[in-house]
This record gives structure tokens, C-alpha cells and sequence, in this order.
């Protein structure tokens, strides 16, 4: 018996399938979800018209919506950057506590400088951080074609050991002396405040700020440099990269690099514009690099897109923290979270196939 | 004698490497037919969950409780690969980006919390935990006592699957057309074997281990539950599919070897060993990309390499 559904290659991809069919998945998501919530007794439509009063309506939730994105625009980065090249970088996460660690090193040291200085060194240490982290990922890909995948989730949870130690197991540098029985990270000077613009009563955070610029400036290097070329080359075909003498190794290394700077990049805005110090406990509740993950996915890996992803799945997140209780159970957000990325993994293969409705013998004889 | 520390981590490294084997062995099924699953961490934790609920629930004397509890996590892990292999299978998704999508669907902070919360099972004490046994009343025996006969149920069971699943892929007409499946499907299919069939029960079969490892967390070793308590052993089992070569009997060991490093930490802490917990916590972690680097050198691969077919999905009219 032959199925009456068959999938079939299409030769061209039509360009408008790319905003529709994620489009789509949102929506379908959307509608799974609400199976999901029916079934477990709650009504989908409160739920979600909670959500999105929460999250976006409004100039107090979409300035919420939008200190969320800030960290979610780089982690969404550190994951298209490497997916473009076919590398799966989770380990964004890790990258990203690196990056804060590295940059809450520079905001605590550098009491005196003035604050635009502060911020771009600090955006530097968070970059160096999650770059080097980063790299050895890549390294062990690149030398000993280990799966980068396993090795970097192994290293999120390193990260998160290291962030322990340093803020409740050890005297570091980063831990508040004057708090010894509430273990918590030193306060960064005042100077190494992240400014943050109010545009028309909207909290503008000048980390979200930077992810466009970092967003923009990915998007240049793969579209318009011959290292964005080689790194498409590579992902399409790595054995023509070969014959055309690209060098796979080194590639390899700086993908990964510049994935882990991006994530670190994140970390750097999580601790200058919000949080003032390493709070090792709070980004690892918030999990932003494997959300990234989802908004990457969602926006196909197109670096532009990525940071408008952001401010949808930050805003959905925010309203996950704000109505979390008895009636909004915690889980709920991460749920729907995983159904976008279901939904937008399964409608890849809209773009890719057409399907096709084969009609049955007998009526074709008919 | 029995309190000699290597004793006491050996008998542990198989009481902690248990749920490890559970994961990695039903990984082996899943990748064998060509299928990756990196959701294994989901479907645990929805696993635990569901036997953690069943166990609070379910009245009956304590191993129907158990018993039941466990079946309950095992369709549960079942369900959640059931859609891992559709997206994978039928649909022909990117089966990493699909494996991923899995484990933060029902992942830590995702539908595994979902239930937790709704249900009620959070830091719940069950009721009815899985308890070691004291077979024949050998426990305490000298040497072996702790480390064969004073094991779970779950661990005999394990035992008793690791040499039914070497015979099954390794000796049966099954089991090689299952192999001929993951190592190439055009072939297979050529063959009249039903390329599809087979990568669904084995993924979904592959899932419903995955949640049997779940339940062991859950039930045995905390035994309540926690979000998120697997703690990445799903990932550490994705490592020992490939750490044991696709072979049962080597990820029985690896899952032992983790499962010592898992559990070193409380068995010094009790000794009072003067040693940094962070280190401890960190060796699982770093052990595995240790042993990921090794294996993944050349000649392992060649030798005893992966299924040709892994990770690729199977389309029929193209080549």
C-alpha cells in the first residue's frame, strides 16, 4: 500500500516561502500548545491573551520584551553562526556565563573609566571569554572530529560548575567579601552601568543596541566577504571547500570562535546592562543560550531576523517570569518554547518538499 | 571488608551507571537503525516524571506500585521519541535540530516542569521507592555481597537486556537487517526490508528505555522529584552509544565508569575525604569529552565505527 502523501524535492525554493512558513509554525505551535493546555485543564485563550498582555502589550511589557531579547539576540547569533556552517553549537549557554564572568572581571576592575570605555572593554573581556571557550570546542572538532555537539553541552555544564565555585565555593575576585553568609558577586562599580535610552516611554537597552550592530555585522561577513563565501561553501559542500583549497581546519576554529564571542558578547550585556553583577545563580535559571537555540531555528539562521526573533521569544519569556505562579505553572513558557522549535525544525521541510497528494489507482482508472 | 572503599564505589558505580545503561542501551537501538537521537535528556525526564506521578498514585502492594510506575515512564519516553521519530522519519527533519527540539520541549525548564507542577509530584517523597535487594541474602557476602547481590531490580533487569540485546543484533535475522537499515537503507530496502517500520520501533523502543533511565532517577536514586534532576545523563549516555562502539556489553561498562565518577562525590563526602566538590561535579563532564576526543580518533572509527546511515534520513527516489 502506497501512502497517498508524498513529499517531493522542489527544485527552486520560492523566496516568499521563507517568511511564510515560519510564520506558519508559529501559528501551529501556537495551536499545539493550546492542545497541550486544554488537556492539562487550563483554557488556552486566558493563557495566552495573559501572555500577551504581559509580553507586548503595552510600553512597560515591550520594555520588558526587550531586556529579555538583549541576552537572547546573542545567544540567537552564537547558534545561526554556527549552524550556517552545519557546526551545532549548544554550548552557547556556557559561552555566555564565560563571557559574563569575563566581563564582570573588567566591570569590577575598572572602577574609574569613564562608562563608554567601560562598556566597550567589557564587551572585549566577555568576547575574549566566550571566544576562548569557544575554540576549544572547535579545536577538538576541527583536530580530532569529536562531536562538537556532545563537547560543548558537557562544557555548559563545566561553565555552570566554574560560575559555582566562583560566586558560593570559593573567595574569588568576583565574590562579595562584606556578604559572607549570602554568597553573591561583587557590585560593579557605578561607571560600568549600561546605559539604557527611553524612546517614546520604551526602555531601549544599549546591549539590544549592540546586538543589532552584531547582527548587522554577521550579516555582512557571510553575504559579503569571501570568508562568509567559504563558510557557505564548506556548509554546502565540504569535499568542493577541499578541491578549492579552503582550509577546513581553521574554519572550523573561528566559526566557533565567533559563535562564542557573540554568546559571550550576550553575557557581557546580561551583566553591565541588567544585572549589575555575576549572578551565577540567575543566569543559570534563565537558560538563555539554549532559547537561543529556538530563536535561531525560528529565524532560519538569517542573522537579521534573528534579533526581531528575539524580541518575540523575549517577550514571551518575560511573561513566562511575570505570571509565573498557581495558575501559570513554570514549566509552561519552555514548553511552548520547544513546540516553536518543533514546528519551525518540521516546517523546514515545506521550503525543502512539496507535498504532493498521489490519488489512488482505482480512480485514476475510473 | 564490605566497607573497603573500592567496594563501596564499585557496588555504586553499577547502582548510579544503571539508569546511565538504560539511556545509552536504548540509544543503541535508535542509532543502529540510523536514526540519532539527541532528546535522550527529554525523554528521560518526562520518564521520571510520569513514574514519579504513577508511583504517588497507583495503591497496590509495593511491586505492583513499582512495576507499574516503571511501565508507565517507559511509555512516556516511548510517547515523546514517538514524535522524535516522526519528525525524523516521516517528515525528514535535520535529526539534530529535531533530537534538540525534544529535549527543550520536554527538557529542565519544559514540559517535564509542566507536569511536575500541575501534578504536584515536586520534591513529593514517593511512596514506594525501588529498594536494592538482598538476593538469596548474599548481601553481605564478602567482596561480591554489595556488588552482585545487593543491586535493584532494574539492575538485574539491565543485566538481563544487555545479553538479550547483544544476541538480538548480533545473532538474530532481525537484528542484522536492523544493522543493514542504519549502515544502508537503499540496500535494505532493495532487500525488501521496510526501511521506515524499522527505524520506528527502534526509535520508539530506543525512547522507551530512555524513560525506564528516568524512572530510576526518580524512584531509586533521589527517590522523588526534582526538575531537571538527570542533570545531563542523557547527554552522558549519547556519549556512551559512542563510547561503547554500538555494543551493549562496552556500554555496560562505560555506564559503569561514568556512573563511579557520578557517584565518588558522595561516597568520599561520607568518608570524609578532604576533596573540592566542584572537582568531583565536574569529572563526569569533563571525563566525557576526554573519552569523546579518544574514540573519535581514526582508527577507532574505522574499526568499530558508527552506522553509516547515522543522522541521514532515507528518501527513497534519491541516491
Amino acid at each position: 500500500m502506497r501512502s497517498p502523501v508524498r513529499l517531493e524535492r522542489r527544485l527552486e525554493q520560492p523566496k516568499w516561502l521563507n517568511w511564510v512558513v515560519p510564520l506558519a509554525s508559529l501559528v501551529a505551535a501556537l495551536i499545539l500548545g493550546a492542545i497541550v493546555l486544554w488537556i492539562t485543564g487550563k483554557n488556552p485563550f486566558d493563557v495566552y491573551q495573559r501572555i500577551f498582555e504581559r509580553g507586548f502589550a503595552g510600553k512597560r511589557a515591550f520594555s520588558g520584551a526587550l531586556e529579555m531579547a538583549t541576552p537572547l539576540a546573542f545567544t540567537g547569533l552564537c547558534a545561526a553562526v554556527a549552524f550556517r556552517m552545519g557546526l551545532v553549537n549548544i554550548g552557547g549557554e556556557g559561552q555566555f556565563y564565560m563571557g559574563a564572568v569575563g566581563a564582570s572581571y573588567v566591570g569590577i576592575s575598572l572602577g574609574g573609566s569613564p562608562t563608554g570605555i567601560t562598556i566597550i572593554l567589557m564587551c572585549l573581556g566577555g568576547m575574549v571569554f566566550g571566544s576562548v571557550y569557544a575554540a576549544i570546542v572547535g579545536v577538538l572538532r576541527a583536530r580530532f572530529n569529536t562531536n562538537e555537539i556532545i563537547t560543548s553541552l558537557m562544557m555548559n555544564y563545566l561553565a555552570a560548575i566554574f560560575l559555582n565555585y566562583l560566586i558560593f565555593n570559593s573567595k574569588s575576585f568576583w565574590r562579595d567579601p562584606d556578604s559572607p553568609q549570602f554568597p553573591k558577586g561583587k557590585t560593579l562599580s557605578a561607571r560600568a552601568d549600561w546605559n539604557t535610552y527611553s524612546i517614546f516611554g520604551v526602555n531601549l537597552p544599549i546591549g539590544f543596541l549592540i546586538a543589532i550592530l552584531a547582527g548587522s555585522a554577521v550579516w555582512v561577513l557571510y553575504k559579503r566577504t569571501r570568508f562568509g563565501f567559504e563558510v557557505g561553501v564548506l556548509a554546502d559542500s565540504p569535499k568542493a571547500a577541499r578541491y578549492a583549497g579552503i582550509r577546513t581546519t581553521s574554519t572550523i576554529v573561528i566559526v566557533m570562535a565567533l559563535s562564542g564571542a557573540l554568546a559571550g558578547l550576550g553575557g557581557a550585556a546580561d551583566v553591565g546592562n541588567f544585572r549589575g553583577l555575576l549572578d551565577a545563580k540567575g543566569i543559570q535559571m534563565a537558560g538563555y543560550g539554549y532559547t537561543g537555540i529556538v530563536v535561531a531555528a525560528l529565524a532560519r539562521r538569517n542573522p537579521l531576523v534573528t534579533v526581531v526573533v528575539a524580541i518575540f521569544i523575549g517577550g514571551l519569556t518575560k511573561a513566562g517570569y511575570a505570571l509565573q505562579g498557581p495558575n501559570f505553572p513554570s514549566g509552561l513558557v519552555g514548553t511552548l518554547q520547544g513546540l516553536i522549535l518543533f514546528t519551525a525544525v518540521a516546517g523546514e521541510i515545506l521550503i525543502k518538499y512539496r507535498i504532493r497528494m498521489t490519488p489512488r489507482r482505482s480512480e485514476v482508472v475510473a | 571488608m564490605n566497607s573497603n572503599i573500592f567496594i563501596i564505589v564499585i557496588a555504586s558505580a553499577i547502582f548510579y551507571g544503571t539508569p546511565l545503561f538504560f539511556a545509552a542501551l536504548g540509544g543503541i537501538f535508535t542509532e543502529r537503525s540510523g536514526v540519532l537521537n539527541l532528546g535522550v535528556e527529554g525523554t528521560m525526564l518526562i520518564g521520571g516524571v510520569t513514574g514519579a506521578w504513577t508511583c504517588l498514585h497507583v495503591g497496590g502492594s509495593a511491586w505492583f506500585t513499582i512495576t507499574v510506575s516503571i511501565l508507565m515512564g517507559a511509555l512516556a519516553g516511548g510517547l515523546v521519541s514517538t514524535l522524535l521519530a516522526f519528525l525524523c522519519i516521516t517528515l525528514k527533519t535535520n535529526q539534530t535540530v529535531a533530537g534538540l527540539s525534544i529535549t527543550i520541549f520536554a527538557g529542565t525548564v519544559g514540559l517535564s516542569s509542566y507536569l511536575a507542577n500541575i501534578w504536584k509530584v515536586s520534591r513529593q517523597p514517593v511512596p514506594r521507592p525501588i529498594r536494592k535487594l538482598d538476593v538469596f541474602g548474599l548481601s553481605d557476602t564478602p567482596i561480591v555481597g554489595p556488588i552482585l547481590f545487593h543491586q535493584t531490580t532494574l539492575t538485574y533487569l539491565s543485566w538481563v537486556l544487555a545479553i538479550l540485546a547483544t544476541i538480538y543484533l548480533f545473532h538474530t535475522r532481525i537484528g542484522l537487517q536492523l544493522r543493514a537499515v542504519g549502515e544502508s537503507p537503499q540496500t535494505a530496502d532493495a532487500m525488501g526490508i521496510n526501511v521506515v517500520k524499522y527505524r520506528y520501533v527502534h526509535t520508539i523502543f530506543g525512547g522507551m528505555l530512555a524513560g525506564v533511565g528516568g524512572v530510576f532517577y526518580s524512584l531509586a536514586i533521589v527517590p522523588l522529584w526534582v526538575d531537571g534532576m538527570t542533570k545531563g545523563a542523557g547527554w552522558i549516555a549519547i556519549a556512551l552509544v559512542i563510547f561503547g562502539f554500538w555494543r551493549p556489553s562496552l556500554a555496560l561498562l562505560g555506564a559503569y565508569l561514568f556512573g563511579a565518577l557520578q557517584s565518588l562525590g558522595s561516597t568520599l563526602k561520607a568518608r570524609n575525604v578532604k576533596i573540592s566538590g566542584d572537582l568531583l561535579d565536574a569529572l563526569p563532564f569533563f571525563m566525557t569529552i576526554v573519552v569523546l576526543v579518544l574514540v573519535s580518533s581514526r582508527f577507532a572509527h574505522r574499526k568499530l565505527g558508527a552506522p553509516a546511515a547515522l543522522g541521514v534520513p532515507y528518501e527513497r527516489e534519491e541516491r
